[in-house]
């Protein structure tokens, strides 16, 4: 049996990551064929690809954003699933990141190559705990490639919060948080350390939260923010996306406080830049630990490194005795920096 | 540690005053003594040891990490402490209880009495004590970089709040405290009897005017003023008492009670008579009053050399006593201490120490011409340093704040210019949803014509509906965005006229336009003007040259 080179596999193009012996493409960021898609976050899950094999969470956040109809057709895929495309294995195992994100493992003759998307090997009660998969090549995300991104226990985070409303209850908390995900799991971290009042919702939150409730993830008492008089939101927390809590919507609330649930918040001068008052350190992507914890885990002798802090990954798989390089993919990022709302709901 | 940690980290966040203070009182009911005292002398600037050199820091970090990495996250981070807090990797204790983070106590305690070679290695153990809040407050503090937007004052304001007590009361006797403050913390929660200040010169509160307008006039009666020059320096306590051998403590304070003696040891052996003056610290060259620009460059210097001094002679204008002697006669009206203030000046002769002078007048309108033109009447040459003038009643006593009705300040009309409205950039706090801090600009001539060159920063002057307009402008004529900063158009057609008044001028290398304003403050919208009709750099230019003429 003949070894693949691993760029014969999988190689980097200026449409993403290509599969010529499988006919794919991983995430896409130009229409094409077929793609297969990690998870449901607008810089990685596209409108306009001929066919599209993902999760069904991933599908069915596709059709919320983008409308009916998003691709030409649709394939679902199950976490633990195989199927064959083209000459290559396709495996779909869950990666921790929001609700049906996955890694992919990509497998021709006996070379195996996960990618992983984007992954988290931190607690997450909103979704499938992140697999480890052995593979001979991991591709790795590095958003928060560097040794000062430690994120800590989330729920020392929601503690701040719930301290921070018990000691201004006249002010409204506002928690700028992805509406994809973050939002999600921030609000089960509330209920998990026991607040069990009324959660308010900016509009751009409320189909994708609804999304999730569907989908048997319990969330408890949500209300639109939308038409509440502001008096009756003093001592309340409402979830916003990031983009409008520093916009003339907040101006809604009484005295507000402004939250930010992000990874960024673990250094001051970006909670500063934004004008946080109250940063929370809560990610859904890997800290520093985890990364390279889990790329050493998967016993795969070479790395490859995408969006985010390569530079230092990189060097560190190095510096470890791993072979690594940078892939240079465009258009993957930190999809708090750029959230689009979903439809028809960006004035709300 | 980790508590106090805790509540630098919130505080460095939080924008508003108010919160702050809650912040901190709510530390201070929480936390038991020491620790919560050692917090309040940190707040307040009263630790003293031997700070930790930032190179040491940087020693202990490269023993720990990888030289590549922590270049790259320094990079990143932009600041050391920060940088060495977030990335360091604790020391594995296999099979150890780790110890507990140390107390507050525990590093102010050590610090106070540890030598410096030892310093490293407790630096490194306290390092894998805590945690990261934990290792950015214990750096921040032991370098001796603690800013986070907190001013002794309000330190001061919070631990009063514990008790109900008024600021003010605990500003007296503070003074004669010292950390931990157990004395202070069991009066303010009513255990203990209020220390006694046994500071022979301590600090009293100053008393401050409310700003007059047109229509306050016609309800006060000029015979219950008594009016002096308002002078363009520097409001000062004077103080010096008798210690407990009779020796003579004197000691500078600054309108909030800061202890500035270091700064102006030249006045010290004027303050040879027991009392507490009030007054106006200026230089005067040849018995000429100096322009505030000059009293400028002896303030905030480290370093106080025989040549500063020599070239600005500092001086104190007194207009109040607050202490005769061993008396405190705040209690007594005004015009009686005046009188007392007379005595007392006449009786040190000295030539650093002189009298403010009163204006006469018998009618508002009599004032208002003295005011216009203080040089005929009375101030004299000195005339370039006066703001305005001070209203003080007859029988006011000498009260802590801005009590309303006692005194009062009548300002000269401050330089006034029409500038264009540049770039706007959003406020911070309530107002970080309002483009609130605006750049204005005049014109001058560039290569392709005129263009506008920035002159100045306002974030104030305007009332809320003002500020509603403003920001509806910005919004919808911004041409292009950076960051938090917005672009507004300003064409010779296109664009918002501000008026800004402004206290004075200084040339200044730092700004493109080459002078700064002092104290800017937007006074005018002007929606009526176009741009092209605000001011030119050339008429700020003159301003400057008339200032420094009087310079």
């Amino acid at each position: 049996m003949t070894t693949m080179r691993p760029q014969d596999i999988l190689l980097p193009v200026a449409s993403g990551l290509c599969c010529k012996p499988g006919g794919f493409h991983i995430d896409p960021v130009r229409p094409v064929e077929r793609a297969v898609i990690t998870h449901g976050h607008s810089d990685h899950a596209r409108a306009g690809h001929g066919a599209v094999l993902a999760t069904q969470e991933t599908l069915d956040m596709m059709r919320l954003r983008y409308g009916e109809n998003f691709a030409g057709s649709t394939q679902a895929i199950r976490y633990g699933e195989e199927i064959r495309l083209g000459d290559v294995r396709v495996k779909f195992h869950p990666a921790g990141h929001v609700l049906g994100s996955a890694q992919i493992a990509v497998t021709c003759k006996d070379t195996c190559i996960v990618a992983s998307g984007d992954y988290k090997d931190a607690p997450d009660p909103t979704c499938t705990p992140f697999e480890l998969v052995p593979c001979d090549v991991f591709i790795t995300e590095a958003t928060f490639g560097l040794p000062v991104f430690r994120h800590g226990d989330a729920s020392d985070e929601v503690k701040k919060l719930l301290a921070s409303v018990a000691l201004f209850p006249e002010r409204a908390h506002l928690v700028g948080a992805y509406s994809l995900g973050k939002a999600q799991r921030v609000i089960a971290l509330l209920r998990q350390a026991g607040y069990d009042a009324p959660i308010y919702l900016h509009g751009a939150m409320e189909k994708i939260t609804e999304y999730y409730q569907s989908r048997g993830i319990a969330l408890g008492e949500l209300r639109p923010v939308k038409g509440v008089k502001k008096a009756a939101l003093s001592g309340t927390i409402t979830l916003a996306p990031p983009s409008a809590t520093s916009d003339l919507w907040t101006r809604r609330f009484p005295d507000p406080v402004t939250a930010f649930a992000s990874g960024w918040m673990r250094v001051r001068a970006r909670a500063r830049q934004r004008g946080v008052e109250l940063p929370l350190v809560i990610s859904d992507h890997a800290d520093w630990d985890g990364l390279t914890a889990t790329i050493g885990a998967t016993g795969a002798g070479e790395i490859w490194v995408t969006h985010g802090q390569e530079d230092a990954l990189v060097h560190w798989c190095r510096s470890n005795g791993l072979r690594a390089q940078p892939l240079d993919l465009v258009g993957y990022g930190d999809e708090e920096e750029s959230e689009t709302p979903l439809q028809d709901e960006a004035e709300a | 540690m980790n508590r106090f940690a805790e509540l630098l980290d919130r505080l460095a966040y939080e924008p508003g005053r108010n919160n702050k203070l809650r912040l901190i009182t709510g530390y201070f009911r929480k936390v038991g003594d020491p620790d919560r005292g050692y917090a309040l002398a940190a707040l307040t600037g009263a630790l003293s040891f031997k700070h930790a050199k930032p190179a040491l820091i940087r020693d202990l970090i490269a023993a720990r990490t990888d030289e590549v990495l922590f270049g790259l996250s320094y990079d990143y981070v932009g600041d050391l402490s920060e940088t060495v807090a977030l990335m360091w990797p604790k020391a594995a204790l296999a099979g150890h209880n780790n110890p507990p983070p140390p107390s507050l106590s525990e590093v102010v305690t050590t610090l106070r009495t540890l030598g410096k070679t030892e310093l490293p290695k407790q630096l490194e153990r306290w390092l894998d004590e805590l945690d990261e809040t934990g290792r950015w407050a214990l750096l921040k503090l032991v370098t001796g970089a603690l800013r986070i937007g907190i001013s002794a004052r309000l330190a001061k304001t919070a631990a009063a709040a514990l008790g109900d007590k008024d600021p003010h009361e605990v500003e007296l006797i503070w003074p004669g405290l010292a950390p931990p403050y157990l004395d202070l913390f069991a009066w303010l929660e009513g255990r203990a009897e209020k220390p006694v200040n046994r500071d022979p010169a301590p600090f009293r509160p100053v008393m401050l005017a409310h700003a007059i307008e047109e229509t306050d006039f016609a309800a006060l009666d000029p015979a219950d003023y008594i009016a002096e020059w308002k002078w363009d320096g520097i409001r000062v306590q004077a103080v010096a008492g008798r210690d407990d051998r009779g020796h003579i403590t004197a000691r500078l304070y600054s309108r909030t009670g800061e202890d500035i003696t270091g700064s102006f040891p030249d006045l010290v052996p004027s303050l040879r008579l027991p009392g507490a003056i009030d007054g106006e610290l200026l230089i005067l060259r040849e018995g000429r009053v100096q322009s505030f620009n000059v009293l400028q460059q002896r303030l905030n210097r480290k370093i106080v050399s025989p040549k500063l001094i020599k070239e600005f002679p500092i001086h104190l204008r007194a207009y109040d006593l607050l202490g005769d002697d061993e008396n405190d006669v705040r209690e007594l009206p005004f015009a009686e201490r005046r009188e007392r203030l007379e005595i007392f000046i006449g009786k040190l002769g000295d030539p650093r120490i002189d009298l403010s002078p009163t204006v006469p007048f018998t009618s508002w309108e009599a004032l208002a011409v003295a005011r216009a033109d203080p040089a005929s009447a009375g101030a004299g040459e000195d005339a370039d340093a006066v703001e305005g003038v001070m209203l003080k009643r007859r029988d006011a006593a000498y009260l802590p704040g801005r009590p309303k009705g006692q005194w009062w300040k009548w300002k000269r009309d401050p330089h006034i210019i029409d500038a264009v409205l540049m770039y706007a950039q959003r406020g911070h706090g309530k107002r970080s949803s309002y483009y609130s801090d605006y750049t204005f600009g005049v014109w001058t001539a560039g290569d392709g014509g005129d263009e506008l060159v920035p002159v100045g920063k306002a974030y104030f002057g305007f009332t809320d509906e003002e500020l509603l307009q403003i920001d509806r402008f910005v919004r919808r004529n911004t041409t292009e965005k950076f960051g938090p900063v917005r672009h507004v158009v300003h064409e010779p057609d296109q664009g918002l006229v501000l008026e800004v008044a402004f206290e004075g001028l200084q040339r200044s290398p730092r700004h493109k336009s080459g002078v700064a304003m002092r104290f800017p403050r937007i006074s005018r919208l002007r929606w009526d003007k176009p741009p092209k009709e605000a001011d030119r750099l050339e008429t700020l230019e003159r301003m400057l040259k008339a200032e420094a003429v009087e310079a």
